[in-house]
């Protein structure tokens, strides 16, 4: 009689939990993508801890605290790692909506991805939507600091240019305004020989040999 | 000045104050750095890539040797020795050829302004490079926070980055929309950064120049060492430079070539009369044309060697992506274990499949995977730079630094070029004394680069790259060839072959040879026509149209093809035009003084003017 029972109860697990039944979803695990050398065998124990998981999740949910790990079931586990699941009510005959189990994956979405090591792209709920992680935008976005940095560099290199250009115009003005000065003490005499006006070789086009102006102190002071 | 009487128009004795160039070295890397420009990175691979690989080397150098090199010593030429900006030189040698120098000097003005406008651009990217993950690399979430936007899901990040959240573009030339405050920002600090450079002529260029030439070499050099350990680089580099010699026998090819050559070396801008106008008098400008020319060229070799393995490397990943892509599709549909179809068993898997079970795998997304497909995807300008070149730089590890090498690289090449293009503007502005004597030189130059920076501000409204295309298209093109030719012309035609190569066998201490005559008296000005006529046929076969980003096109994300309003091509008109009016109107204007002058002369000369001296 007992083996009958069995029978018939695992004749009815398997017709609630079937590809494409009812409140059914399919999961996808990527566990070499996401992994490589670290991956891990999927086998009946992760399954139990998966099982767990979604137990977990629809625990949190207010009318569903009793769900228990046997509630949940797996079924056409393939090779790709791929399996679809169902969670059932208490007295094994329902699943329960999808809706709710949707919603109750979730809100936990993260600790299920985090169990198994994986993220929202290599362990997929298909038909579950993931939410998406708000954007994490700095407070002061960071191009406008590059952008300040390098502005406030080159207005101050163009204002340090601008003023050594005005100071070295100032001192070439007084130079030139001490030559002007000498000049008017010779203006009056301009000599001419060999018809060449001796301009040329005054203040105003030559230079001042320095050796012959201090005449005066090669000799000695009385 | 020399001992010998100096041959030609008469030199003012103020040739003293003329600044000089601190070293020949610094000369020569001005000139490089203006010949080197963007183009050289963007537009030389890409005709590489589209006109059959190495065989398009065979017209660019034929072009280089008969058009490129003998122009070029010309420019130096006279500008070494008439010591002049542009505008001078040609009213030295001809009063009635001065319009030239005044044309050239307006299509150098519009060229600055929009040639800016893409270092604006330059800057934004390197501004953004210094953030991981690089803001390019995903698309943002939509309003709702419940996905992500949709323009960028329908194109891809890159572009979004580049046609929303840099452009901001708007779907239609006659929309100008908004100004983008951020472009308008990253445009002060260019002409900041330009300003800070140029602000006392050469003294401060040339200091400048010693990074900003340099600096490019050494990137380039970083990104070929890089690019060819990256998978995928030699078969694109294989891939792109085999020569296609059949190709030689399309004429776009030829014309392609001739026009690249005259783009890249800058000719007609007035920018080398400036900066030879610097040169002490005595100095062989014919090795300086053939050296600058050549590293030009060379220079466009080496970028386009280390572009082609970069594209190799972008275009390889890409194909792996789309085999990934469908085999991931086989593996989820068929529950086959993770990873068990290699990428080479692909094809074979796929057959077996298709016969097994045909229906499964027809409703299967699977895309048609070639490697060639990918590497003939080909791109030029903006869009090698701002689109493909940033995809691949993300898939690169240690991306942003990559990011920020590759647009410091292109920022110092147009900051070089820029150089050469104010010195083209201030030089002719000093020597024609726009500013009183008393007003220094910083002044000249700060308030050139204020106007400038004020009228290209029409350049960050939304709408501002479709006027850059048209400025590019428009204001350059036809306006240097004509201003190139009349140059040639003018020098060996009106100014004298034979008076010519006196000056240079002063200068340099040799005559021209055979070669340099034949090529300025005959094969240069008929290369220079048969462009010309080209260019012209071109345009008038089709109407002038542009390529429009509009989400709400069909096709999106293919750009839709749009031709341009009325008023537009009236705009078009006036930029390819109205520089050009200044060769009759200023010939006509001397006309006018001449006459003027024959009829208030009753007396007759005692001295001889200068003007009758020439052969003009």
């Amino acid at each position: 009689m007992l083996w009958l029972l069995f029978f018939l109860v695992t004749v009815i697990h398997a017709e609630l939990c079937q590809p494409d039944a009812e409140n059914a979803f399919k999961v996808r695990l990527s566990i070499r993508r996401a992994l490589g050398d670290k991956a891990y065998v999927w086998d009946t124990n992760e399954e139990s801890l998966f099982r767990a998981m979604v137990a977990f999740s629809m625990r949190k949910v207010p009318n569903r605290e009793t769900t228990e790990i046997s509630h949940v079931l797996l079924c056409n586990v393939t090779q790709r790692v791929s399996f679809w699941f169902v969670v059932t009510d208490p007295s094994k005959n329902h699943t329960l909506p999808a809706v709710e189990v949707q919603s109750a994956i979730r809100m936990n979405r993260n600790r299920i991805n985090n169990v198994f090591f994986l993220n929202d792209q290599t362990l997929e709920f298909l038909e579950i939507p993931s939410t998406i992680a708000p954007p994490m935008d700095p407070p002061v976005p960071i191009w406008i600091i590059i952008f300040g940095v390098i502005f406030c560099i080159v207005i101050v290199a163009i204002t340090l240019l601008v003023l050594s250009g005005i100071r070295q115009r100032r001192r070439k003005n007084k130079g030139s305004s001490e030559v002007d000065d000498a000049e008017e003490k010779c203006e009056n005499t301009i000599t001419i020989e060999n018809g060449i006006p001796c301009d040329p070789l005054d203040l105003k086009g030559g230079h001042i040999n320095d050796v012959f102006v201090t005449e005066d102190e090669r000799l000695t002071p009385l | 000045m020399a001992q010998a009487p100096s041959p030609g128009p008469l030199v003012d004795s103020c040739e003293d104050e003329r600044p000089r160039w601190d070293s020949k070295f610094q000369y020569l890397l001005s000139c490089i750095g203006f010949a080197v420009g963007l183009g050289n990175i963007w537009r030389f691979p890409y005709l590489c890539q589209t006109h059959g690989g190495g065989a398009f080397l065979i017209p660019y150098f034929i072009a280089l040797v008969f058009e490129g090199i003998p122009l070029f010593h010309i420019e130096l030429a006279i500008g070494q020795r008439l010591r002049r900006g542009s505008i001078g030189v040609w009213t030295a040698i001809c009063p009635y050829l001065g319009g030239v120098g005044l044309g050239c000097f307006t299509v150098n003005l519009l060229v600055s302004l929009y040639y800016n406008t893409v270092l604006v651009w330059v800057l934004w990217y390197f501004l953004n490079s210094f953030q991981y993950p690089l803001p390019w690399s995903s698309c943002p979430l939509d309003l709702n926070r419940t996905g992500l936007v949709g323009e960028c899901q329908g194109s891809s990040p890159v572009s979004y980055f580049w046609y929303r959240q840099t452009l901001n573009i708007t779907a239609d030339i006659e929309d100008s929309g908004t100004l983008q405050w951020r472009l308008v920002m990253c445009s002060a600090a260019c002409w900041a950064v330009l300003y800070l450079c140029v602000i006392r002529g050469i003294e401060t260029t040339g200091k400048a120049i010693y990074f900003t030439a340099l600096f490019p070499y050494l990137v380039l050099t970083i990104f070929l060492i890089r690019g060819l350990t990256l998978p995928g680089a030699i078969e694109g580099l294989m891939y792109l430079f085999t020569p296609d010699m059949q190709i030689l026998q399309n004429p776009r090819v030829w014309l392609d070539a001739a026009t690249q050559i005259f783009f890249s070396l800058s000719l007609a801008f007035g920018g080398h009369i400036a900066l030879a106008s610097y040169n002490p008098p005595r100095n062989n400008c014919k090795k300086d044309a053939v050296t600058i020319a050549l590293v030009n060229s060379l220079t466009s070799l080496y970028a386009s060697i280390t572009i082609f393995s970069v594209m190799g490397f972008k275009a390889t990943n890409d194909y792996r992506q789309c085999l990934d892509s469908n085999i991931l599709s086989l593996i989820n549909e068929f529950d086959f274990p993770e990873q068990s179809i290699p990428r080479d068993d692909y094809p074979a898997v796929l057959m077996r499949l298709n016969t097994t079970q045909p229906d499964r795998v027809a409703q299967l997304p699977l895309k048609a995977c070639c490697l060639k497909d990918f590497l003939d995807k080909s791109a030029s300008g903006p869009g090698l730079a701002f689109i493909v070149f940033t995809e691949a730089i993300l898939h690169m590890p240690g991306a942003p630094g990559w990011a920020v090498l590759f647009f410091g690289m292109l920022f110092t090449l147009g900051l070089s070029s820029m150089f050469g293009n104010m010195e083209g503007i201030i030089t002719p502005l000093l020597d024609v004394g726009v500013l009183p004597k008393g007003v220094p030189k910083e002044a000249l130059t700060g308030l050139a680069c204020l106007a400038s920076f004020l009228l290209a501000t029409c350049f960050t409204l939304q709408s501002g790259s479709y006027w850059l295309e048209i400025f590019d298209n428009f204001a350059a093109s036809l306006n240097l060839i004509i201003f190139a030719f009349l140059e040639v012309v003018g020098v060996i035609y009106v100014y004298g072959m034979r008076r010519f190569c006196d000056d240079i066998e002063w200068m340099t201490g040799r005559r021209p040879s055979l070669y340099w005559r034949l090529s300025w008296w005959a094969v240069s000005p008929m290369l220079l026509l048969g462009i010309l006529l080209a260019y012209i046929v071109l345009l008038a076969q089709r109407p002038p149209s542009y390529k429009a980003w509009s989400p709400q096109h069909e096709q999106f994300p293919s750009r839709e093809e749009k031709l341009y309003p009325g008023w537009v091509r009236v705009i078009c008109m006036l930029l390819s035009f109205l520089p050009l009016l200044w060769v009759p109107a200023v010939a006509l204007a001397q006309l006018l003084a001449q006459h003027r002058r024959r009829l208030k002369d009753t007396q007759p000369d005692t001295s001889m003017k200068p003007e009758e001296g020439r052969g003009c």
